[in-house]
């Protein structure tokens, strides 16, 4: 909503409060002004001119030499360039001194030889929006009204010296959509009451409903319909005063009879609407829903197809107006138009809404509907614009208002005592800082017994139905300032994180101590991206928006590993010599073709290593591998007490590396679960997104979080030494370190305290296809020092059962 | 005998003062005073010495001993510094070098910035709940005082996936989740991080994707200075201890009375600049008390207990805190920009 401030001074006294201070007097009460923009200014030594005479420029074609009156002693010689200036026009002048909006500052000059003193200016030289002209006043110098005074200032003739305020409404306050709304909002911040414009309707003896009938199919969609007859208008130009004020307030100017109603809209905030009253067939207006296959060319041009839903005007025989939307062209009231009828209404808000969606079309007229307009308004602005026909067109308004339906005001009233007030609050108000704000905001009270306000709330404000609404305009017109800053009394409460919470931030620093950076990736993907996936979640079916912004980002993310690579990916083709990152974040799961519940959401761990990490200047550069990457799974799964609980399995996903991929298992009470895999991205893979070796991990964090051990039970250090004994066996390539692991600590017995690999060697002198792994078990007994001969003894058997279950025998 | 010990004495002096190395010395102490050696040589006729000679030739040879012991001693000292001398000079480096950090990573500043406001919230007793990003029309919308075709719903345009599941364009259906999982039992204080869906196109300072962090209090007696109190103490944390705040009413369908709070600009705290537009203040997050429709639908007699609820833009903190310029820099995941972030 635009509002001009010298229009706002009709109906409430400014105090003299510059528009700035408005401004901010507005949106400290809770009407945001979004900014102040000042029209062409005061525009000093800018006048109406009247051209006496035009002749050719000696040497130019394009350029004209005029001369003008500009009500000073001397006449000027001014050179004008624009096509359509002529002898006998009233223009507007820029004399020598004069200073326009867009910075031009009019200095004496000579153009090819001749002598300028000044300019005549066109509509965007002064500040004005040519969009909001009419086509023929938007090209070349604008031509003023007959009649304009010369010399005159040009600024008053055009009300250029104005502000005009932008106002950002929140959805509730649909009654600022008026200037009368905005005079009432600012009435309760400065206690000035409001001036309602004047709406004597001087009507002649002929009745109306003799010329018109009105009707109401729909009472729903349309509680109450109105109309005036006015005849023998003469369809002109308004006068400039009013298209001033439109063009202020962002509205074009298009002639009397449309202005009128228009600037009524804008003063009360109520749509209103004229037809040709001798287009109308049959003499009479319904309001019904169209029927199948019923057509309407609305004033913009456009042929609409309408749909049953869709509420219109119709007169004897056709639609003419799409109710609360727009009016039809073939009842457009045009320069030959005598006869009007003047509708105003009420529709409902969420018919015009729907309508207005369906067909594209939002206008003046149903942005307020929808938004809902006052219903006590219909009446007055029907009868405001009657009486501007009259005065303004020289129409004649016929006796009565034709109407169906009724003006749908329910009375509102509110209860709210003085200790709820205060209580929500948590102010001291009394009951005179009550009344006075009620009495500001004109609304209507009676102070019950025990101190309780019953409130009548006007029909123009429709946002207040509850205590809390008027609790709301006692509390912004107080000031929220004013409101004390207390802390929470009442019994205090434990804070805190919850499991999962905590370990998502536990990993976040291990990865990050890692040496891997965080990523956060948009949970929106390509199906293209989520089918390069290993499949950890089973054969999900990505979930699909119904209406994505693009293809790019038309699905939710199934994994986290795809968006990891797009970033290593961005980061690479930035030359980014190593890319280290990690996610936590959720994945979207469902097995629904079509989605009738809420898909699973998943939070998951990902991470990401490719390129080697810069070498420093005593060390070669480190290019990550397998054992890097399954390293932080180990981390992760060692932070979370589950080392013991995770297995290693070799797989082969898709996309993936068959021969460097793994499987990650947990043991639990349900046996072992995959909850992840680490490995190599698939070399094709690779090559498709141009990257070096590429190392991915993704983990399931619910089964993790749910495993997860948070008991450090301190062991008591031993007291008695340890014995180590190195064991290096040869065994077939195929064979895994982790089986003869695990059979060695099945093997040893309780005193094996551990056994880790500490090389791994093949080469020739081993023979093709074998390989000598060397392994260091530590043994202990946690009551006496162990003697050489149990060891043996328990070596022995160690060997014996490798050589019994892999065919390992000890290296030479 | 005395006059060869004398003798002894002045040519082992001489020889250790030649010696070049600790090698040498080594050798002389062997030669001289070993088992093998010229002193004990010398000693072995003492047993042909008379009872009355043997003690002064004892003494005498005592003497030559010690005397020959202290010099060995020194030189062996005066040896060893220079050795040690040696062998700094050698090992000298330029410590100028840059130094072999291990590898480190960075937090991402969004995780930062609401990892530090929550810490600020469970230290005011606030349990952190978290709720699903793809949520139901009734608990995103309805449940809020937003039924269907409210046109405050054309504020925020959404995400659908069908007509009745959609991705949360707010934090705010936790409130609800939360509010009934509660039963009706108070208090209630949590607050909610998490992501949200809005449909806008990218630029410098909008992102289809964000992040929210909303915060809901009900108890009997909440009042609106409560929530002035809390907010208060919340933006001195995080902004700094000479914070003001400033609430300017507003409009939002799940609180009335509803505001919008602004703070001291970070950049100029509150003389103006450019980053406030020369007003001195940052808007930063909306608020206000629990709507009595919204306390219902969570299962709450809004005659019997009261609430707030207040709600803020991550990106938005994070963008004004760290200085960044534009929102999409969080989630393009440029290593340059993470790697800023890797220290306190």
């Amino acid at each position: 909503m635009n509002v001009s401030y010298q229009w706002l001074k009709e109906y409430i006294a400014l105090d003299g409060l510059s528009p700035e201070e408005l401004a901010e007097k507005l949106t400290r009460g809770g009407i945001e002004v979004d900014g102040a923009q000042p029209r062409g200014g005061a525009l000093e030594l800018v006048t109406v001119g009247f051209v006496k005479a035009k002749r050719k420029h000696p040497d130019a074609d394009k350029l004209n030499v005029c001369t003008v009156d500009v009500g000073g002693p001397e006449e000027l010689q001014i050179v004008c360039g624009a096509p359509n200036v002529d002898a006998g026009q009233l223009v507007p002048v820029a004399q020598v001194g004069a200073k326009l909006p867009g910075g031009l500052k009019i200095k004496r000059a000579k153009l090819r030889g001749v002598e300028s003193l000044g300019m005549i200016c066109s509509a965007k030289e002064l500040g004005i929006n040519d969009k909001l002209l009419p086509k023929e006043q938007q090209e070349g110098i604008l031509v003023l009204p007959e009649g304009s005074e010369i010399g005159s200032p040009i600024a008053e003739l055009l009300g250029l010296d104005d502000v005009v305020l932008e106002l950002d409404l929140t959805p509730n306050r649909s009654d600022c959509l008026s200037l009368l709304g905005v005079a009432y909002e600012l009435g309760a911040l400065t206690g000035h009451p409001v001036r309602l414009p004047e709406t004597a309707v001087h009507a002649a003896s002929e009745q109306a409903s003799e010329r018109v009938a009105v009707g109401i199919a729909a009472q729903e969609a349309c509680p109450h319909y109105a109309a005036r007859y006015i005849k023998g208008v003469r369809v002109a130009p308004s006068p400039q005063w009013l298209q001033n004020r439109l063009i202020a307030a962002g509205v074009r100017p298009i002639n009397n009879i449309v202005d009128i109603t228009n600037y009524v809209l804008l003063e009360y905030g109520q749509p209103l609407h004229a037809f040709d009253a001798d287009t109308v067939k049959g003499g009479r207006l319904d309001v019904r829903y169209a029927q199948p296959g019923e057509r309407l060319t609305t004033l913009d041009g456009q042929a609409r197809k309408l749909e049953a839903h869709m509420l219109v005007v119709a007169d004897g025989e056709r639609p003419v107006a799409l109710a609360g939307v727009m009016g039809g062209a073939d009842t457009e009231v045009t320069g030959g138009t005598v006869n009007i009828v003047l509708e105003s209404a009420c529709f409902d808000g969420a018919v015009v809404r729907r309508t207005s969606r369906e067909l594209g079309l939002r206008s003046e007229s149903s942005v307020r509907f929808e938004k809902q307009v006052d219903p006590a308004r219909v009446i007055p602005a029907l009868d405001r614009a009657a009486s501007l026909m009259a005065e303004l067109a020289g129409g004649l308004v016929a006796d009565g208002i034709v109407q169906a339906g009724e003006p749908c005001i329910e009375p509102v009233t509110v209860q709210a005592s003085l200790a709820r007030i205060n209580g929500l609050l948590g102010t001291t108000l009394s009951n005179l800082e009550v009344k006075t704000i009620l009495g500001r905001l004109d609304f209507r009270y009676t102070l019950l017994e025990g101190d309780i306000y019953e409130v009548q709330v006007p029909s123009r404000r429709g946002d207040i139905a509850l205590d809390v609404d008027v609790i709301e305009e006692i509390a912004r017109l107080h000031g929220y300032d004013n409101i004390p800053t207390t802390p929470i009394e009442g019994a205090t409460t434990p804070g805190g994180l919850s499991v999962a919470q905590r370990i998502r931030r536990a990993l976040r620093q291990r990865m990050t101590g890692a040496g891997l950076h965080e990523a956060i990736t948009y949970s929106f993907t390509s199906p293209a991206r989520t089918a390069l996936l290993p499949e950890l979640a089973g054969d999900a079916t990505p979930v699909r928006l119904a209406m994505p912004m693009s293809e790019e980002r038309s699905v939710l993310r199934t994994g986290l590993v795809p968006g990891l690579l797009e970033l290593a990916v961005y980061n690479r083709n930035r030359s980014a010599e190593r890319v280290a990152v990690f996610e936590i974040g959720s994945v979207y799961l469902t097995d629904e073709a079509t989605l009738t519940r809420q898909p699973q959401e998943k939070p998951r761990l990902a991470g990401l290593l490719t390129g080697a990490r810069p070498a420093a200047w005593n060390a070669k550069p480190a290019a990550p591998d397998f054992y890097t990457a399954k390293g932080l799974v180990d981390a992760a799964l060692e932070l979370l007490g589950l080392a013991d609980k995770a297995v290693y399995e070799p797989a082969a996903p898709q996309h993936m590396h068959p021969g460097r991929t793994a499987a990650v298992l947990l043991e639990t009470e349900r046996g072992r679960e995959r909850v992840g895999y680490v490995g190599q991205l698939h070399p094709d893979e690779q090559r498709t997104h141009d990257l070096e070796d590429t190392y991915v991990f993704e983990l399931e964090l619910e089964p993790l979080c749910d495993a997860a051990d948070f008991g450090i039970v301190y062991r008591q250090l031993p007291r008695y030494p340890s014995s180590r004994r190195d064991l290096a066996v040869v065994v077939d390539s195929g064979v895994a370190a982790g089986s003869l692991k695990a059979s060695i600590a099945a093997t040893a017995g309780a005193w094996l305290e551990s056994v880790e690999v500490f090389d791994v060697y093949t080469g020739e002198r081993l023979g093709a296809g074998k390989k000598s792994v060397a392994l260091a078990l530590v043994y202990r007994h946690p009551e006496r020092t162990l003697t050489d001969e149990e060891i043996a003894e328990l070596q022995e058997r160690v060997v014996g059962e490798l050589a019994h279950s892999f065919d390992a025998h000890l290296r030479a | 005998m005395k006059e060869r010990l004398e003798t002894l004495r002045a040519e082992a002096l001489r020889e250790l003062e030649a010696a070049a190395d600790a090698a040498q010395l080594d050798e002389l102490r062997v030669r001289i005073l070993g088992k093998k050696g010229a002193l004990t040589e010398i000693l072995r006729g003492m047993g042909a010495l008379s009872a009355e000679e043997r003690p002064v030739i004892g003494q005498v040879a005592n003497e030559v001993r010690g005397a020959i012991e202290t010099v060995i001693e020194e030189k062996r000292l005066a040896f060893q510094q220079a050795e040690t001398a040696r062998r700094l000079q050698a090992e000298t480096i330029d410590v100028t070098l840059p130094g072999i950090a291990p590898a480190g990573g960075a937090i991402h500043p969004l995780t930062k910035v609401v990892e530090e406001i929550e810490d600020v919230f469970v230290g005011m007793g606030y349990t952190v709940a978290e709720g699903p990003e793809v949520e139901t029309d009734y608990y995103n919308f309805e449940a809020l005082n937003l039924p269907k075709h409210h046109p405050a719903r054309d504020m925020q345009d959404s995400f659908y996936i069908t007509d009745e599941i959609l991705m949360r364009t707010q934090t705010s259906p936790v409130q609800i989740r939360t509010m009934k999982a509660m039963n009706g039992q108070t208090p209630v204080k949590i607050i909610c991080p998490g992501k949200v869906y809005r449909r806008d196109d990218d630029d410098a300072t909008h992102s289809f994707q964000f992040n929210q962090i909303e915060g809901l209090v009900i108890d009997k007696n909440i009042r609106m200075s409560d929530l002035k109190g809390t907010l208060l103490q919340f933006v001195r944390q995080i902004f700094g201890p000479q914070t003001q705040i400033r609430l300017r009413p507003s409009f939002f369908p799940f609180t009335e009375p509803s505001a919008e709070v602004d703070v001291t600009c970070v950049q100029c705290g509150g003389s103006g600049c450019r980053m406030c537009k020369q007003s001195g203040w940052l808007e930063i997050l909306g608020c206000g008390m629990v709507h009595p429709r919204v306390l219902e639908m969570g299962g709450y007699d809004p005659r019997e207990v009261s609430g707030f609820a207040f709600g803020m833009g991550v990106e938005r903190i994070a963008l004004l805190k760290y200085g960044i310029d534009d929102i999409r820099h969080f989630y393009t995941n440029d290593l340059r920009f993470l790697g800023q972030f890797a220290r306190i």
